[in-house]
């Protein structure tokens, strides 16, 4: 049976008659096939990212507040001329109420908390930032030659990511700080090198999966043949299309060891006491929480803020970056 | 029961529309605001009758239908009119009525089949739970009873197996069977076939409608191809831009286009080109726009030479199976072809037939377990790295995905000017101008150069990576599925610009396709791959008109309208 | 199936082994003695230092030293420590108390994370949903110790609903608070995991099939958005069991639990060597085995990876 017939056979069955409608030719004008739209001007991804991410009330909020702590963190002395160290400090005033001038009050051993608070912004934003870049760098080449190299290179790398991911964070920390080695050298870059020995795996885990999606995508294929070389190919095409995911992971990350950091000074392994960190002061106020918990409350909130808002900008940069939002 | 009398049964109710669409107008909401995505929409649909609605991506013809069993996405909304199912509006109906409707009254046939079965849960269960839902027995009989009806072989065995255990064509008849097992009045099928082999799609749609018919199902059928529709449905209905610009019964439509946008979806249409051709003659309709020419038009000086050779070439991948033995996998199986110079020679296969594996191995990206290609008389595995960097300025590949192929990050400019820079040539000035030239050549204004690939349509993006392909004046070109992901008057500008190229420019084509309509109307020559191995080639009029396999007959007798698309005293 | 859970296995031998081999290198063989700083500021007692160092195998070459030391680990014969007690009696102790604790945390972030991701995803962009997003980004963003601070002050202190500190038997009733401040973090990973999750499968074709077969709104829900949803949140969990273990240290220090981060940081502090690396080659096994148990749940949850192999 010929589909005509079979079609015919459907007609008698029913026996209906078919009105043929033909819609109003000024109602449905055809439209050039395929017309490439001049009515904007061109727009990068970054440049559409960009423009996302200006409507986000989520990041304009995290951008202000990353903005006041770097400023804060730069140039303290705009903010508080008061000498916060230790010697400076009188015991008179150990555990003063707020004054004139001291709007927060003294700690125990009679600092000015304001300044310790703007004082200690530094430290640990530059345990943060460097970390970050050192494992950005580190995590992002092992990530990057696991993906795009594949077989046994990926294999090996793979197994070596989980071996340092069977040691957290803390964990790994905790123990090389106390190695005889780094405990006569305890000072802020000897903490940056050993958080960047604990932490470079969850960076290079994503830039492996990014530049793996990435890798197979047909344009990678196309620069192949047309003569680019595997290495340019990574740099050129692979590489920039996988930033989205590390920059999105690198910036909450920042918040992440920002925060082990001054979980390390709490726990008196950190930085020295002599340094002027958020996490050495909540130490030192816990003792004297009961009776007077401001001098704690002060440089966790400060602390709290500028971890929050670094999450904060990762999440605000994830919707602006998300591939699956990008228009095809 | 033949439908006949089912119709007869329901006596009074004959004549009154099934369902009946009346005026619609969907709106989505985005972020740059109200969208109009269909606008005065109208159909109907009579019991047990089958219409079609065609377009292409974009007409508004999937969001009309799901918005009958009211499945719009969250941001969609019906803005105005009716839809009227067995004279009841449906179109603001509460959510506890649809749930009623659905299933038992309506019942859906999606398109993917990959992605509309729960991976997690067994075929059975997910036909059980349907059964229940609707208040008829879901014993393991029922569940093996409505799979063995969709012509799924050891129903009782299948049911308890994964949706992933199943290949494509198995699945979608699963699907059939959900959407059918209780025998709704109407069924929506959206595209139910188009991710599948022709092969496959022709036993699935002619097994779906044999159930129609015996059901007395209502079918709405939702498709991009115009063959497919008036080969199945009584009734097309031509959806453009969120409108229907025609509707009427499917031969007369087909015969006696009227609205300008339905003569050029006729015209354009690929089944069977050269006859078209014929049949556009007589009637005189305007094609010369739409058209490819189908003669190859020879280089003045070049004598037709065979400028690739492939010789026993074959391709065994190692896939890594339990315990660290590993099987072999032939994807290319011996085969041997030439291409002249100046012409175009089509690999057709269905999925899984080897035509990418081989394209990749002309190109040099994959090396052949054994065989050889020769290009221009030199054996391309023997090539050191600086004859295979002169050899890929040579030959240049156009994939698929016009997605996919272009470097989301690059500009327009940048991208066509990569390979400029990778092989040196000439100066920053020249490249520019010869950037602009490229453009030229493929139709898109000078303005596109400053643009990113997200700002163009499928169908610029692929002239994009045709003018790539042509920067540094290549002599063949591998086109692989190159116009497959395009709509269908896309797909003939498209075909129509690399014929123009090919007959300016002298250019070779090896065109990896699976649809036999596009081969008719580009290919001098074909070869036909089935499982890695070559079964049939030779001069597409032959191939055509006198196919000598049995696969290469199925095929041709599995493309959609192939028959209708005759003129009345032809068939 | 069976060779795939072998194939996880094999790979986790190599990390077991690279791991205690990094940290008993760290701990035994960068500059700097462990013997000698064991004595502080006291001058070193040559003719002790060396009967320790005989204790420890520290006499012998590095490759033997580990070695030994692994034969010790399956022989349970740990040695003693510098107190001189049974490191393996130190650690029945003490683990079981870490256990208990890490359980609990797991159970509080499962169960809330779950219910309000699912809620939230299931609302998006509603109300519920932006208070739920802001206040859990609030929790991953304030640091744990301040947050076991505050609340040992409001909840333990300031108005008394549940103990502050921790007795030394460390009842389940003692352990509530610790438990829910060591959860925190996880909890806010898991319901935005889950929420996320929710959102995706919500349009995923299946879903859209399911409704349009005419099943209620509830079992659409239950039966595949939240069936599927759960995949990635149960192996989330799974892993998070040895993070939490590994991660009580903190918390552990603030509410004076007598467990396993406390004894570690006594031994760090204190710089006994061997307590140090058993109590971390515990934890890096307890790490492997939840990872071999995340294996078999995801390929009990997700039936593609049981017949992929």
């Amino acid at each position: 049976m010929t589909p005509e017939n079979n079609a015919t056979v459907r007609g008698t069955a029913v026996r209906r008659p078919i009105e043929h409608f033909v819609a109003d030719f000024d109602e449905t004008p055809l439209h050039a096939t395929d017309k490439v739209k001049e009515d904007h001007v061109p727009l990068s991804l970054w440049g559409e990212a960009w423009r996302n991410l200006r409507r986000q009330p989520l990041f304009l909020l995290s951008a202000f507040l990353i903005f006041v702590v770097i400023v804060v963190c730069l140039f303290p002395g705009l903010f508080s001329q008061i000498d916060p160290t230790s010697e400076a400090c009188q015991l008179a005033n150990s555990d003063g109420v707020p004054a004139g001038g001291h709007p927060l009050g003294y700690t125990q051993q009679g600092c000015d908390v304001f300044a310790r608070v703007i004082y200690g912004t530094r430290s640990s934003v530059t345990v943060g930032l460097f970390t970050t870049i050192g494992v950005v760098i580190f995590g992002g080449i092992m990530g990057a030659l696991a993906g795009y190299y594949g077989g046994w290179v990926d294999a090996v790398l793979a197994r070596i990511n989980d071996i340092f991911f069977a040691l957290p964070l803390i964990l790994g920390a905790i123990v090389m700080m106390q190695l005889p080695v780094f405990r006569t050298n305890r000072n802020v870059w000897s903490l940056v090198l050993i958080l960047i020995i604990f932490g470079w795996p969850q960076i290079s885990r994503i830039t492996r999966g990014a530049v793996i999606e990435v890798r197979n995508a047909d344009f990678v294929t196309a620069a192949r043949s047309l003569g680019v070389s595997r290495f340019r190919s990574l740099m050129r095409h692979v590489l920039p299309n996988s930033l989205a995911p590390i920059i999105v992971v690198a910036t909450i990350s920042l918040g992440t060891f920002i925060v082990a950091e001054s979980t390390l000074s709490f726990l008196g392994i950190g930085l020295p006491p002599s340094v002027m960190s958020w996490g050495n002061d909540i130490q030192s106020a816990q003792a004297s929480l009961r009776s007077n918990p401001m001098p704690l409350i002060y440089p966790a909130i400060a602390l709290s803020i500028t971890v929050l808002s670094f999450i904060m900008l990762g999440d605000a940069l994830r919707d602006a970056l998300d591939p699956k939002a990008r228009k095809r | 029961m033949s439908s006949a009398v089912q119709v007869r049964e329901q006596g009074a109710d004959v004549e009154r529309p099934l369902l009946e669409i009346k005026d619609l107008a969907i709106n989505f909401r985005t972020s740059n605001g109200d969208v109009n995505a269909v606008r005065n929409a109208h159909l109907t649909v009579m019991p047990g009758e089958t219409v079609a609605i065609v377009g292409e991506s974009g007409s508004g013809k999937s969001t009309t239908a799901l918005a009958a069993i009211g499945l719009l996405p969250t941001n969609g909304r019906v803005a105005g009119g009716q839809i009227l199912f067995d004279g009841e509006d449906i179109s603001n109906a509460s959510e506890k009525r649809m749930i009623e409707l659905r299933g038992s009254h309506i019942g859906m046939v999606p398109q993917d089949p990959m992605s509309n079965l729960n991976p997690v849960w067994k075929i059975g269960f997910q036909v059980r739970e349907t059964l229940k839902a609707n208040g008829l027995p879901s014993g393991p009989d029922d569940v093996a009873n409505v799979l063995s009806q969709a012509g799924l072989p050891d129903a009782g065995r299948r049911a308890k197996q994964y949706p992933h255990e199943f290949s494509g064509g198995m699945r979608q008849r699963a699907l059939i069977a959900i959407g059918l097992s209780c025998q709704p009045r109407l069924l929506i099928a959206d595209e139910p076939t188009s991710a599948l082999d022709v092969t496959v799609q022709r036993q699935i749609l002619d097994h779906l409608e044999t159930m129609t018919t015996e059901l007395g199902t209502a079918v709405l059928l939702i498709t991009h191809d115009l063959g497919l529709a008036a080969e199945r449905a009584d009734k097309v209905v031509v959806m453009y831009r969120g409108q229907v610009v025609e509707a009427g019964p499917s031969l007369e439509l087909l015969r006696n286009p009227r609205h300008p946008y339905t003569q050029r979806l006729v015209s354009s249409a690929p089944s069977l080109a050269s006859r078209r051709i014929q049949v556009a003659k007589e009637q005189g309709v305007e094609s010369s726009d739409l058209l490819a020419p189908t003669e190859p038009v020879v280089v003045e000086e070049a004598l037709p030479e065979d400028v690739l050779k492939v010789q026993d070439l074959t391709k065994v991948f190692k896939l890594r199976g339990a315990l660290g033995k590993s099987t072999d996998f032939t994807a290319v199986d011996n085969v041997s072809f030439s291409v002249k110079r100046g012409t175009t020679t089509a690999i057709v296969g269905e999925s899984g037939s080897g035509k990418s594996t081989v394209a990749q191995m002309v190109l040099n990206l994959l090396t052949p377990t054994s065989g050889k290609i020769v290009f221009d008389g030199v054996d391309t595995s023997t090539l050191n790295s600086k004859q295979l960097f002169g050899f890929r300025r040579r030959v240049q590949p156009i994939f698929q995905d016009p997605y996919g192929s272009l470097d989301p990050m690059y500009n327009i400019f940048r991208t066509i000017e990569e390979p400029l820079r990778t092989h040196k040539v000439g100066n920053k000035a020249s490249r520019e101008k010869k950037v602009r030239e490229l453009l030229d050549q493929v139709a898109l204004p000078q303005s596109a150069m400053q643009r990113y690939p997200n700002e163009l349509s499928g169908g610029q993006r692929q002239r994009v990576a045709i003018a790539r392909a042509l920067a540094l004046d290549p002599e063949v070109i591998i086109c692989d599925e190159a116009v497959s992901a395009l709509d269908v008057l896309v797909q003939a500008q498209v075909l129509n610009l690399l014929a123009d190229l090919q007959s300016n420019l002298g250019l070779t084509y090896l065109f990896i396709t699976h649809d036999l309509a596009v081969v008719r109307q580009i290919a001098d020559h074909v070869c036909v791959m089935e499982k890695g191995k070559l079964v049939e080639t030779g001069s597409t009029d032959d191939v055509f008109d006198s196919p000598q396999q049995d696969y290469t007959k199925a095929l041709l007798n599995a493309i959609p309208g192939a028959q209708l698309m005759l003129p009345p005293e032809v068939a | 199936m069976a060779w795939y859970i072998l194939r996880r296995f094999l790979q986790l031998v190599p990390v077991f082994l690279g791991a205690t081999l990094l940290v008993y290198f760290l701990v035994f063989s960068l500059p700097g003695d462990p013997i000698v700083a064991l004595f502080g500021d006291k001058p070193v007692n040559e003719a002790v230092a060396a009967q320790l160092r005989a204790q420890y195998n520290l006499d012998q070459p590095f490759w033997i030293q580990y070695l030994l030391y692994l034969k010790s680990i399956f022989t349970f014969d740990l040695g003693l420590d510098f107190t001189g007690r049974e490191i393996a009696t130190v650690l029945g102790e003490v683990f079981p108390v870490t256990a208990r604790l890490a359980v609990m945390a797991l159970i509080f972030e499962a169960v809330f994370g779950i219910v309000f991701g699912l809620i939230a995803g299931l609302r998006k962009g509603k109300l519920f949903d932006a208070t739920v997003l802001v206040a859990s980004l609030i929790v991953i963003g304030i640091p744990i110790f301040v947050l076991g601070f505050l609340l040992q002050f409001f909840i333990g202190v300031q108005l008394g609903w549940a103990k502050p500190t921790v007795s030394s038997a460390a009842t389940v009733q003692d352990l509530i608070l610790p438990a829910m401040v060591l959860g925190l973090g996880s909890f806010a990973y898991v319901l935005r995991l889950t929420r996320t999750s929710v959102i995706e499968n919500m349009s995923a074709d299946y879903v859209r099939t399911a409704t349009a077969k005419g099943l209620s709104r509830g079992r659409v829900v239950r039966v595949h958005i939240l069936r599927n949803s759960l995949i990635p949140v149960v192996t989330f969990l799974g892993a998070d069991l040895g993070s939490l273990m590994g991660g009580a240290i903190v918390t552990e220090g603030i509410f004076n639990v007598p467990g396993v981060g406390n004894r570690l940081y006594r031994a760090v502090t204190s710089g006994e060597g061997p307590t140090v690396v058993s109590i971390v080659t515990v934890l890096v096994l307890i790490y492997c085995v939840s990872n071999l148990l995340v294996d078999l749940l995801y390929a009990w949850l997700d039936p593609r990876i049981r017949y992929d192999s």
